[in-house]
């Protein structure tokens, strides 16, 4: 008898809403329990950005011209890292397989899986970003327009890279096999997150780009539900 | 109706594996006969450039490769999605087939067109939109092959990678989408780089040539690969002892 | 038959570029050919071993 089976009989059958506000709920508890490796990740992302000057020098010009590159490059790592806690330990005990038979629709299920994901792993990138962008001299507005962008596009990441930590379940090779399959997806979220700050210091408006990112997070939040739970069933059978 | 119940005649292993057989030779000869030909015209016919001299000769493999390269990743998104659609074996299969073939085009695209880069441009690797992308579609398919080699129940493997595939379909255009605004972005209004020499009829007779033989020659191997995959995948099935046995 | 082979000066670009992918056609089709020898010798053996 899991803690899920007393929730599913009292539960409604159906409710998309109430699956992802259910799945939610628990995924933020459970990442609360876990502070120390969100910590972590967060604290990889911080080492990841400081390795760039000591590899190129600390010249301020070129931390300023990198400094966006390197902050959203870095942020697409530490998504990658963060992927594996969204599906492993629930496929590892069995807990996903109740999941899958639950009344609940599955991609409602998985999408409040993924938004505790993000809520735990992208937003804190979000939130500490500008800090890390002023180590690259990086002027406010600038900071403003990072933040922004990596608001707009952590949630993709998380999403996109639920397909992928999906697929991967129960398949050899690990960090590495996720991170083939998912850094080639990431690639237009970087183009658009990292040229918003471009665009803003040549003098034109970011927001063409930052749409594109809001476009990308509405589609992603469309489909990457449904091909996610599409490979969450196929791993499990 | 008559023309779908010869199709589906086809769709099991088992007679897809004798059709494919006799389908090979006739392929390999076609594709051995155009390159013959497609090279003839490329080396030899086809005047010399007034700008690039000799070195744009370099069009009647390059070109032909990357029109391959996403042609065949078109196709085995095809067959993933039947495959997916239909619950099936063979389309999965076919689709594992074309894998390898694909990712040696990109392969080739990619190295030719840094060799053409190199004189014309005066750079092996300039990172404009078309070769980044083509770059990318190389990952695509590496990914797809790792996965399924990752996972080691080949129906799961069918079906995830079925699912990695079309994943990427989708995302290749706003891949290519992507870089190409980026390349603009930070190239600037310099050269472009796309630039193919101005056609003569013969240069695209040349290219349409050595795309057909590129063509055909990757239905011929994709024919034999998919025969081996067949014959390790169906092993213990009644059919294969009478065939091959 | 020089100017063939030199290509203008081009020769290293054009022939490193033919003759690479020869040779990476060349080792796919003898490769796919080997694979399918060996599964049909494979799959010969398993139904006689039954």
């Amino acid at each position: 008898m899991t803690p899920f089976d007393a929730v599913v009989a009292d539960a409604p059958p159906g409710g998309v809403w109430q699956g992802a506000a259910w799945a939610l709920a628990r995924d933020l508890k459970l990442a609360l329990r876990s502070r120390p490796e969100l910590g972590v990740l967060l604290l990889f992302y911080v080492i990841v950005v400081t390795l760039f000057p000591l590899g190129v020098g600390a010249e301020p010009a070129l931390l300023h011209a990198l400094g966006p590159g390197v902050l959203w490059v870095a942020a697409l790592l530490a998504s990658l890292l963060s992927l594996p806690r969204l599906f492993a330990s629930d496929f590892a005990d069995g807990t996903l397989e109740q999941i899958a038979l639950s009344p609940y629709p599955l991609p409602a299920l998985i999408s409040g899986k993924i938004a505790a994901h993000w809520a735990s792993t992208g937003l804190p990138l979000v939130v500490i970003s500008p800090l890390l962008g002023l180590q690259f001299g990086l002027a406010g507005d600038e900071l403003v327009v990072l933040a922004l962008g990596l608001l707009l596009g952590t949630p993709t990441l998380s999403m996109l890279g639920a397909i992928g930590a999906a697929l991967t379940l129960g398949a050899r090779g690990g960090g590495g096999l996720l991170a083939l399959l998912i850094l080639p997806l990431y690639v237009p979220i970087l183009i658009f997150g990292a040229g918003a700050v471009d665009a803003m210091r040549g003098g034109l408006a970011a927001s063409p780009q930052l749409s594109l990112l809001g476009a990308a997070l509405i589609a992603a939040a469309v489909g990457a539900p449904l091909a996610t739970s599409a490979a969450v069933r196929i791993a499990l059978d | 109706m008559n023309s779908s119940i010869h199709w589906f005649r086809f769709a099991s292993p088992a007679s897809f594996y004798p059709l494919a057989g006799r389908l090979v030779p006739w392929f390999a000869i076609a594709a051995a006969i155009l390159a013959a030909i497609g090279l003839w015209v490329g080396l030899v016919v086809a005047p010399t450039d007034a700008q690039q001299g000799d070195a744009y000769r370099i069009i009647f493999i390059h070109v032909p490769a990357a029109w391959m390269s996403m042609f065949i990743y078109v196709v085995m998104a095809f067959w993933c999605a039947i495959s997916l659609g239909f619950n099936a074996r063979l389309a999965a299969m076919l689709a594992q087939a074309l894998a390898p073939t694909g990712a040696l085009f990109t392969a080739i695209a990619l190295w030719t067109g840094a060799l053409w880069g190199k004189p014309t441009w005066g750079t092996y690797w300039a990172w404009d939109a078309r070769m980044t992308s083509e770059l990318i579609l190389l990952f695509l398919y590496f990914g797809y092959i790792a996965l399924r080699n990752a996972i080691d129940d080949p129906r799961r493997a069918d079906r995830a990678s079925s699912v990695l595939a079309l994943v990427g379909a989708v995302n290749v255009p706003i891949i290519y989408f992507s870089v190409k605004w980026w390349n603009t972005l930070h190239q600037g209004a310099s050269v472009s780089l796309s630039a193919a020499p101005k056609m003569a009829a013969i240069m695209l007779t040349g290219m349409l040539v050595m795309t057909f033989a590129a063509w055909f020659y990757a239905i011929a191997v994709v024919l034999v690969r998919t025969r081996s995959i067949i014959l390790d995948r169906e092993r213990g099935a009644a059919w294969i002892s009478e065939t091959v046995g | 038959m020089s100017d063939f082979l030199t290509m203008g000066g081009y020769g290293f670009y054009v022939w490193g570029s033919y003759l690479v992918t020869a040779l990476l056609i060349v080792i796919e089709a003898v490769a796919v050919c080997a694979r399918f020898k060996a599964s049909r010798r494979a799959a010969a053996d398993a139904g006689r071993g039954r």
